[in-house]
């Protein structure tokens, strides 16, 4: 069980936490045209990465706060953690 | 019966108390700290079981965790439990213990005939021949797999017994209470780290509670005690025994079974039967020592073959002697430290060793005291069926390829030692990367992935001093960055005898002529012939020599056959042992009870039950419940003798004709906030909310992203800039979600709070022609008229003294509205409701009432929004706005969202009008077409209704717009239906919705 650094409240266990998918999509502004192609991506193309993942992740049982968590997909090794509006260097 | 193989004294067990025990039957007697397998060897009895495949008779080959045969069925307290290891079931009085994997019985297996058959059982036997014929699986391969197999039976009555799951943290968690353990518990519970050592045994100390050595001028022994008192003492520590390690996860997580009861005769009051721990550690210190290993040759699995250690084991800490002519088997010096305990016991010894001349203090002891040693000799096979009788034996070349000239040699015991292998299953699950040790012939922990170091002889160093001192310093140092506290200590002295180079020689080769089966894995039956044949039939991945031997697949996962059989493939693929590399080592270490998994969450605890707070009114007027979600809700409330059909209708009707009143708290709702709260709603639902007056309330579907439909609800702007918004019940955790999504993620400018209100308000919809006259005695000094309060109007009101939400909305089709009074006085607010109704013939209703109310009106509900419909599927495009933009509208214009023949929500009535269709019943053109018949639709939701007595269903059907008026046919092959029907609108009460405005 992963062990998560929600950066509001702390070290907490994985059951807390509902996974979010990928964070590095963007969605696509209101009212603005996008081509088939690109809602595609923002719907449905995912990458599956081997490797450092940024992803979303919400402590469902705790703060409620969507928060940004960058983790090895393959060790599950977990390097830093992000609050939704903290930019990702 | 007398112990006749119990000494006079001597062991850890106490000999004031005896205990009597059954064993297939059979009463003996045993004394409290035996195990089962102690005790019965003190009373003689190796043969306890079968063989997996070949039904070999079988004793006991250990003394712990590793036995792979001794596995028997259990009788506790009334109930059974299979799969117990009789060397790790501690004896109590009344234990009741049975033979597995042996029919009639132990002693005359039918079975066994397929020992004499092992010609037709090699490697992959089970994958070629029960795969052909197919139809014979079923009826012939299968059942006698069944009746052959198996290491006992589970119970199938209900557990009675009671499982614990613990969740806890600390610096330094310790697996395992050898020295090494003991050292580095001690050392970092001496700087003030929170500790917890774990045992699996019930007694502490590992080792040392069998080895000769001194240690700070004490025995091995009594240092531990020493040692465990203290710590027993200090608050900072957690000392468990009978508690196991069995598995490491991510981020230093690991799971731990404590025992708490298997060693009584019954579980203790308000105790569990076992518990799982989930531990968090800072630190781990794996001090899981290490398991001897066989050595291999013919027939040794006859019972009265047993490691040296274990042999060791029950005459030091059991006082038992497993044979009064014991043969010695080694090739290290291990084997002498079993010949001097039995010499000490005034039992003569034979000790074969391998070298060829090995020295040693051990050695010399052992010279001594006159052990008869035969250096170069090995046991080429052991005599006996069920029990070993005498050894074949034979001098070895110094390559260990001939043999020479057999002797057989009287014996009622083989102790076999083939050095050491470290229990490296915790540092390996842990990522570890293991490496193998050349000096030692065994995979050693390596590189460390997480917070883990390993001690002793579980990293293969099997010196006591260098372990001692090695294993005080970790424990220092580690908890020393912890705590910042160094309380230093002094390191003991230590007595040991030194020993000499083991032997790289592991298995006896066959005589000429002879064809004895040499066991590698002992639980699976897999002799060294089956790994030749998997080679020789071109498996080369040690992986898929493991699946295809089931080498090491056993519940004993090859604690004792990994080794050796990697030696074998080796040396037949004429590699070194690393490049072959192990198996995955996986969780868990040993059987754990499926109990102990699940803990209390068991029957009606697997899930919380959550109930409105009018939930005793409902008991009390005879609801039948049934479970939505995790809420509990009346499903009709039976009057007499009345069914479910009868009870529903009668609501139902009642609700069309006077008025009814239905409990609806469990509908989710969500308190939105702030200044750009209709911003969100517009952005959220695909109808427009910008323009919503206070006061009012709105109809509104939101879509995921992807155009399907997510949910449906009501919401009301309560005041300028709050609203309240609602939610179908399943659906209320993933909206709030979903909202949160976009007020965090995409949104953050968006200046919104949005909180969960489910619990806070209690609600009733009082829906029927008569429901404003009810409405008018519950608020007489409001004003709830057509006019004054139109459909989807909202007010407050006062209900005798409380306040009072009022909406006028509607699910049933009916005028009705919607009262919401805070949790506390929901019971308040249902009597009132029933008493001022009663002259109205008020009745309530249950879920099943409503969903036909529903379903006759065409109103959408979980069944069709089910998470592959979009609005057009619905009937719902009228509320998809045109001008603005909103989550999932782009997805909208997929081809397939847009099609001409696009599915569509329909009614459905058999052409009978008298056969109700079975919901999920598939929708087709010709009953009698070919299968697979094509599909144009499913059943979505079915119902009687009320209105025209007779049934009705709503079906999603493929181009249900020009559908109407057709006829086709429901089939159900579940319920062996083929219901002839006709396609009508969905709408089929009202269609024009006028009652609701009335
Ligand atoms: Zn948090």
């Amino acid at each position: 069980m992963l062990y998560i650094n929600c950066p509001h409240c702390g070290m907490r266990s994985q059951n807390e936490f509902s996974y979010g998918g990928d964070a590095s999509v963007k969605r696509p502004e209101l009212n603005k045209e996008v081509t088939d192609q690109e809602w595609d991506n923002f719907v449905y193309n995912r990458k599956s990465i081997r490797g450092k993942h940024l992803e979303l992740w919400q402590h469902i049982s705790g703060c409620r706060q969507w928060i940004k968590v960058e983790r090895d997909t393959a060790t599950h090794e977990i390097f830093r953690t992000f609050k939704a509006d903290e930019e990702v260097a | 019966m007398t112990q006749a193989f119990r000494i006079e004294n001597g062991g850890l067990i106490n000999r004031d108390k005896k205990l009597s025990f059954k064993f297939n039957g059979k009463t003996y007697f045993g004394y409290e700290g035996d195990t089962l397998a102690s005790a019965l060897l003190a009373n003689g009895v190796h043969l306890v079981g079968r063989s997996f495949k070949y039904h070999r008779p079988r004793g006991f080959f250990g003394a712990g965790v590793d036995e792979p045969y001794a596995v028997v069925q259990l009788y506790r307290n009334g109930e059974t439990e299979p799969n117990i290891k009789a060397t790790e079931q501690e004896l109590f009085e009344g234990l009741e213990a049975k033979s597995v994997n042996c029919w009639p019985n132990v002693n005359f297996d039918i079975g066994a005939i397929n020992n004499f058959l092992k010609i037709f059982l090699p490697a992959g036997f089970y994958y070629k021949t029960f795969m052909w014929p197919k139809s014979f699986w079923y009826r012939i391969y299968e059942p006698f797999i069944r009746k052959a197999a198996g290491l006992g039976v589970a119970s199938t009555k209900h557990d009675k017994e009671r499982y614990e799951h613990k969740y806890e943290y600390c610096d330094l968690l310790i697996a395992g209470s050898g020295p090494s353990g003991l050292a580095g518990a001690y050392a970092a519970a001496k700087n003030g780290a929170k500790v917890i050592l774990a045992e699996d045994k019930p007694r502490f100390g590992g080792s040392l509670l069998t080895s000769d050595v001194n240690i700070g001028n004490q025995s091995g022994k009594d240092w531990a005690e020493g040692i465990i008192a203290e710590l027993k003492t200090m608050p900072n520590v957690v000392v468990k025994n009978r508690s196991q390690i069995f598995g490491y996860y991510d981020h230093n997580m690991l799971v731990m079974s404590e025992k708490v009861s298997d060693h009584l005769p019954s579980t203790k009051k308000y105790h569990p039967n076992k518990r799982l721990w989930y531990i968090r550690a800072k630190e781990v210190l794996i001090s899981s020592g290490s398991i001897e290993r066989p050595i291999v040759f013919g027939n040794n699995d006859t019972p009265g073959v047993m490691l040296s250690s274990a042999a060791k084991e029950y005459l030091k800490v059991y006082g038992v002697l497993v044979g009064r002519k014991p043969l010695v088997f080694t090739n290290n010096d291990s084997g002498y430290e079993t010949a001097i305990e039995f010499k000490k016991h005034g039992v003569d010894p034979v000790v074969l060793d391998s070298r060829k001349n090995a020295e040693s203090e051990i050695i010399d002891e052992a010279k001594n005291l006159g052990i008869n040693i035969k250096n170069s000799y090995v046991v080429v096979a052991a005599q006996g069926y069920k029990k070993v009788k005498s050894a074949d034996i034979a001098s070895i070349s110094e390559d260990k390829k001939q043999l020479g000239k057999i002797e057989n040699i009287q014996c009622d015991c083989i102790c076999v030692s083939g050095f050491w292998t470290p229990t490296i299953h915790l540092a390996s699950q842990s990522g570890n990367k293991t490496k193998f040790k050349e000096e030692i012939d065994a995979f050693v922990p390596g590189q460390s992935k997480q917070n883990e170091i390993t001690l002793g002889a579980a990293n293969g160093i099997f010196s006591l001093d260098e372990t001692l001192r090695t294993s005080f310093k970790v424990g220092s140092e580690l908890s020393k960055k912890i705590t910042e506290i160094d309380n230093e200590i002094a390191i003991p002295n230590v007595v040991e005898k030194k020993s000499s180079q083991h032997d790289k020689f592991w298995c006896v080769p066959l005589p000429k002529g002879k064809n004895y089966k040499r066991f590698l894995d002992f639980q699976n039956d897999v002799a060294v012939s089956d790994v030749e044949i998997a080679l020789r039939e071109g498996y080369r991945s040690i992986e898929h020599v493991k699946r295809y031997t089931t080498l090491g697949m056993a519940t004993d996962q090859g604690k004792t056959s990994n080794l050796n059989g990697l030696q074998l493939v080796s040396e037949i693929e004429n590699k070194v042992v690393p490049a072959v590399g192990h198996t995955t080592f996986r969780p868990p270490y040993t059987p754990v009870s499926i109990g102990a998994i699940v803990g209390r969450e068991v029957g009606k605890h697997s899930k919380p039950t959550r109930k409105s707070p009018m939930h005793s009114w409902h008991e009390k007027n005879n609801a039948v419940f049934v479970d939505a979600g995790v809420w509990l809700r009346p499903r009709y409330y039976k009057k007499g003798n009345e069914n479910l059909f009868e009870a529903s209708k009668r609501e139902a009707k009642n609700v069309r004709t006077n008025v009814g009143v239905c409990d609806v708290t469990t509908l989710g709702k969500i308190d939105v906030k702030g200044p750009d709260a209709a911003e969100l709603l517009n952005r959220v639902y695909t109808n427009a909310w910008l323009k919503l007056p206070v006061g009012k309330a709105r109809y509104g579907v939101m879509l995921r992203e992807d155009g399907i439909v997510m949910d449906d609800g009501t919401t009301t702007r309560i005041s300028e800039n709050h609203y309240h918004m609602t939610t179908t019940t399943a659906q209320a955790a993933n909206v709030l979600s979903h909202l949160e999504y976009y007020l965090q993620l995409v949104w953050p400018e968006l200046n919104v709070n949005v909180v969960s209100t489910t619990e806070q308000w209690a609600g009733a919809a009082i829906a029927g022609p008569k429901s404003r006259d009810l409405l008018k005695k519950l608020f007489p000094n409001s004003d709830v008229s057509n006019e004054g309060l139109p459909f989807m109007g909202y007010m407050e009101g006062d209900l005798f003294g409380v306040k009072a939400r009022i909406f006028r909305i509607s699910f049933s089709g009916e005028l009705a509205y919607e009262v919401n009074v805070e949790s506390d006085y929901g019971n308040f607010m249902w009597e009132k409701i029933i008493e001022a109704g009663e002259e109205f013939n008020i009745q309530p209703y249950g879920t099943e009432a409503l969903s036909t109310l529903r379903i006759e009106m065409g109103h959408v509900a979980g069944s069709e929004l089910d998470g592959r419909t979009i609005p057009f599927d619905n009937a719902l495009e009228g509320l998809v706005s045109k001008k603005k933009d909103f989550i999932g509208k782009r997805s909208l214009q997929r081809s397939a969202f847009t099609a001409e023949d696009r599915q569509r929500i329909v009614g459905v009535v058999p052409l009978d009008k008298q056969t109700s269709i079975p919901e999920g019943s598939h929708l087709v053109k010709d009953d009698k077409a070919p299968l697979p018949n094509p599909k144009l639709g499913h059943i979505s939701a079915s119902c009687w209704s009320v209105e025209y007595d007779n049934p009705f269903s709503l079906a999603i059907l493929k181009d249900g717009k020009n559908m109407i008026g057709q006829k086709l046919f429901a089939m159900s092959p579940l319920k062996n239906k083929v219901i002839p029907v006709e396609i009508v609108s969905s709408h089929y009460v009202d269609p024009k919705g006028e009652r609701v405005r009335s």
